[in-house]
């Protein structure tokens, strides 16, 4: 068996999405999902792990409605998730520019943003519930920017050539998070949530069949614990940092969904990762990590290249005859605000073409100097300021008066756990919601769309359906020496221990980093037949290498970063290559999965409907290829194949234009 | 650029602590201090030694997790997260002093990592508008007006990283707290707890161990945020208010 192999399996027939027009659907699944009494929910423990805008507005919500919520971050507070960062804004279908913008448009562009790979009834949920949102985020005073009226300011995004994001400043995910963060802080003073932060979830305890609970370590003892609920919520983010180098935070992981993965929840869409097209270009191999600037930039700024090659004058020193504003010219209805797929792909064109700029030309221009003669450098400031000064403190460059220097990066993952149209996966009781799931934003995600479906899962959505499940599990309490339970505690322990006493010549770093190169260089933003099977072959000798030569100081029983990041790694490995061979299985192009063997005359993704109409949800059944004793577990079994047929009702299947 | 590092290391809260020397080379101008820190945690693995503990996560200035003070400063020479300060800003040569942020209220968990939970439980005692998810009125129906706005997003900036904690004479948490009493109590979605939030979260900053503040202003300059001083003079003004009104 080699490692390119895998089986097809039954197709997923059933998303539990209710019939009927689609505008009704929500509503529908509302009113048929089985309701839990008021008085009977104190009872039911919901664990959620994650406090970011998904955990955090779900952890608040449920804890809201009565349950007993026990929830879990890695951080040593819940208002350090990763949404943090995120910048730019968060979209919804208010109308409020008059602009002909509407839920069905909403729908409409991110269907059409995620290049038709994307559910449906899912994404109309998404836009529906957009509206609400805004409503719940100002009513906790998250002070969103306003006009002087009043009323609320919002600005376009790409793909879209409505106005219909909402903002604070550049720092929106900050904002939405410390909304959700307060309305989770009131409810753990109020005793409905058990908080434990610096804790994270290693493995999912899966009992008859039902998400029951999840094995954790507490970071600052090293002690593992079990902790059991009548239903497990898992909001821990994407999988970026497999790459190494990404805009994620350093410790964000994909350990708790891979685990999840492992235990029988079907992995949808591996190879749907998304490049940022506005990130700070690499200084220096010592670089750890990288830094997105919004892509609300493109709104004033102006992208362009030398149009000769190699052309290292400064920028200044280019007269405007020379400049090549490419995404202008090659898409001149949109402009700047391409899609980020496209926008990044472009980067990487001119740069191939050796047009690109700064060191070793892996860079773009982006040019306010329009934006500063048109609106004035305070507007300018007023906009953009913190981002400018962002900037300047990273590279010491002034971009009010140089343009910055952009290059593209791995930023999102549109793929995650399959679930259904409950959110739930395919294991019974375990849900998940935000990045970590596949549903909302097919093989692209819009600008503005993950704030947008953080909350929305975590705020109203899973709120709904949770309740479903619950009623149709009475409470009962789980024996904690259930063999899945003591099996679960001795897998963790066993892994752990391995990591310790393999004490061998290279940090755990320095394997993350030949993970990421190799990843970036063969299932990034470019991938073909040659270079996934390449990376196949490579990413299991290297994961035997880390077994054999990586080395983590201290022990395991107190506050221990290298131990942390060898145990997230040693997922990784595992992680990439279900992502080659997803790459690998689907050979077409789609949003930010671009097979140089399927494109357009014109160079841009090429579809095939016909084959690769479906979301493909991978079952874990051992080490693929690999024989067992390499790696001390697993089956040797290679992954099957379930295909979810997407069906386009509403939205129908065109080949994406944005010239 | 070659550089002596002079670290604080504390294998855990009931142990004692010692500045250890250490001496890093081949430093580009262009990584952070974390990424500095990074290299020398490479090296101290591959010598068998246990790398420098610190908190961090997202590098780009915005998570709060990171924090030490640098040659005597919170945050270092620059006002920013350590994480977003550069090695451009110190010489060739230079000797550099790194220690946790000291606070009775922050215990040091290692090395340079504290425990910061306090702040959460300041938040949990009113810094929040009570709404919950569903009940909130369309958003257009109360119109702020733009400085308002703009007043409470200035104070809402915080990051929570305890840099103003650390930079204080007298380890006080006031322009944390005032931080969040004046972006809430300005809105006037805030307005109904108004009395009672700052009340509550001044309580819980006391009962925390927090010093007093002494008008120093020392948080205010190591604020990589820029959260005014002058919050610290309103929330008082709010204190002052709220007993007045006798409102709990």
């Amino acid at each position: 068996m080699s490692y390119v192999d895998y089986t097809v399996g039954e197709p997923i027939a059933d998303t539990k999405c209710p019939a009927g027009p689609i505008e009704e659907r929500w509503d529908r699944r509302r009113f048929t999902a089985k309701l839990v009494n008021p008085a009977n929910r104190r009872k039911y423990t919901v664990i959620v792990v994650g406090t970011g805008l998904a955990g955090g507005s779900a952890g608040a919500t449920l804890a809201e409605q009565g349950y007993h919520v026990v929830q879990f971050c890695y951080q040593d507070s819940p208002r350090r998730a990763h949404s943090i960062a995120a910048q730019g804004g968060i979209n919804a279908a208010k109308n409020y520019r008059n602009d002909g913008d509407s839920i069905h448009r909403l729908f409409y562009d991110t269907v059409k943003g995620g290049d038709f790979r994307a559910r449906e009834s899912n994404v109309r949920r998404l836009a529906q519930v957009s509206v609400e949102i805004i409503d719940q985020c100002v009513a906790q005073g998250v002070p969103f920017a306003r006009e002087y009226g009043g009323l609320l300011d919002t600005r376009s995004f790409g793909g879209v050539q409505v106005s219909r994001t909402f903002y604070a400043r550049g720092q929106t995910g900050q904002q939405l998070l410390l909304g959700a963060y307060q309305a989770l802080s009131r409810q753990i003073a109020a005793g409905n949530v058990e908080m434990h932060a610096r804790t994270e979830m290693l493995d999912l305890i899966v009992i008859d069949g039902r998400a029951r609970g999840i094995v954790a370590r507490d970071l600052v003892t090293g002690e593992i614990s079990t902790y059991f609920g009548d239903a497990v919520v898992l909001a821990t983010g994407g999988y970026g940092n497999v790459f190494y180098l990404s805009t994620n935070a350093k410790n964000s992981n994909a350990t708790a969904i891979w685990r999840a993965h492992r235990r029988g929840a079907y992995f949808a869409n591996p190879c749907f990762t998304q490049i940022h097209p506005t990130c700070i270009p690499r200084s220096g191999d010592h670089q750890s990590k990288l830094t997105l600037m919004s892509e609300s930039l493109r709104n004033d700024g102006r992208i362009w290249v030398p149009k000769a090659k190699g052309d290292n004058r400064p920028p200044d020193r280019i007269p405007e005859q020379e400049r090549d504003y490419y995404l202008e010219r090659i898409y001149p209805s949109f402009g700047n605000l391409v899609p980020r797929d496209i926008a990044s792909r472009a980067a990487k064109n001119v740069c191939d073409e050796g047009r690109g700029v700064g060191p070793g030309g892996q860079g773009v221009y982006l040019d306010f100097a329009d934006a500063v003669a048109r609106m004035g450098r305070d507007k300018v400031a007023e906009k953009y300021g913190n981002l400018f000064e962002m900037y300047q403190r990273i590279t010491a460059e002034n971009p009010y008066e140089v343009p910055m220097r952009i290059y593209p990066a791995i930023h999102y993952t549109m793929g995650g756990l399959w679930v259904d149209y409950d959110l739930q996966t395919t294991i019974p009781g375990l849900f998940a919601i935000g990045e970590a799931n596949f549903s909302d934003h097919g093989a692209n995600r819009l600008g503005a769309s993950a704030l947008m479906q953080g909350l929305a899962d975590g705020y109203f959505v899973l709120p709904s359906t949770i309740n479903d499940y619950l009623a149709r599990h009475p409470h009962d309490t789980v024996d904690p020496r259930h063999p899945c339970v003591t099996e679960a505690v001795a897998d963790v322990r066993v892994r752990l221990d391995k990591l310790l006493s393999v004490n061998g010549d290279r940090t755990p770093d320095s394997f993350h980093r030949e993970l990421g190169e190799l990843l970036w260089d063969n299932c990034g933003m470019a991938r073909n037949d040659a270079g996934l099977r390449k990376a196949l072959e490579r990413i299991p000798e290297l994961r035997e290498e880390f077994w054999r030569r990586v080395k983590v100081p201290g022990s395991g029983s107190e506050l221990n970063q290298s131990l942390e990041k060898a145990n997230r790694i040693s997922d990784y490995f595992e992680l990439a290559e279900l992502m080659c061979l997803d790459a690998l299985h689907r050979e077409e192009s789609c949003g930010g999965h671009f097979r140089e063997e399927s494109q357009t005359p014109q160079g841009e993704a090429a579809r095939d409907d016909d084959r690769f109409a479906y979301a493909a949800a991978w079952e874990w059944r051992g080490e693929g290829g690999r024989p067992p004793e390499e790696h001390g577990g697993g089956t040797g079994v290679a992954p099957v194949l379930h295909k979810e047929q997407l069906v386009f009702e509403y939205v129908h299947p065109t080949q994406r234009s944005y010239a | 650029m070659r550089l002596t590092l002079r670290i604080w290391r504390q294998r855990g809260p009931e142990r004692p602590g010692a500045m250890t020397t250490y001496e890093v080379d081949g430093i580009s101008e262009d990584m952070s201090f974390l990424e500095m820190l990074d290299t020398l945690n490479e090296r101290l693995i591959l010598e068998g030694d246990e790398p420098v503990a610190f908190d961090h996560d997202c590098r780009e200035g915005i998570c709060g997790a990171c924090g030490m003070v640098i040659n005597g400063q919170a945050h270092g020479p620059e006002r920013t997260t350590t994480c977003q300060l550069h090695m451009r800003h110190f010489a060739d040569g230079d000797t550099i002093d790194v220690e946790p942020w000291r606070a009775a209220a922050f215990p040091v968990v290692k090395d340079l990592v504290v425990d910061r939970s306090a702040f959460d439980r300041i938040i949990g005692s009113g810094g929040y508008v009570t709404a919950p998810t569903g009940s909130a009125p369309e958003a257009h129906a109360t119109p702020v007006p733009k400085p308002v706005a703009d007043t409470a997003f200035e104070h809402a900036e915080c990051i929570g990283c305890g840099a103003c904690v650390a930079a204080c004479p007298n380890g006080s948490a006031m322009l944390f707290t005032s931080a969040k009493v004046v972006h809430l109590n300005v809105l006037p979605q805030g307005a109904p707890e108004r009395e009672s939030r700052v009340l509550d979260m001044v309580a819980a900053m006391d009962g925390e161990g927090f010093g007093g503040c002494t008008n120093t202003g020392e948080c205010a300059l190591a604020c990589p945020k820029g959260v005014p001083l002058q919050a610290i003079a309103t929330m008082n003004r709010e204190f002052l208010r709220a007993t007045r009104k006798g409102a709990r």
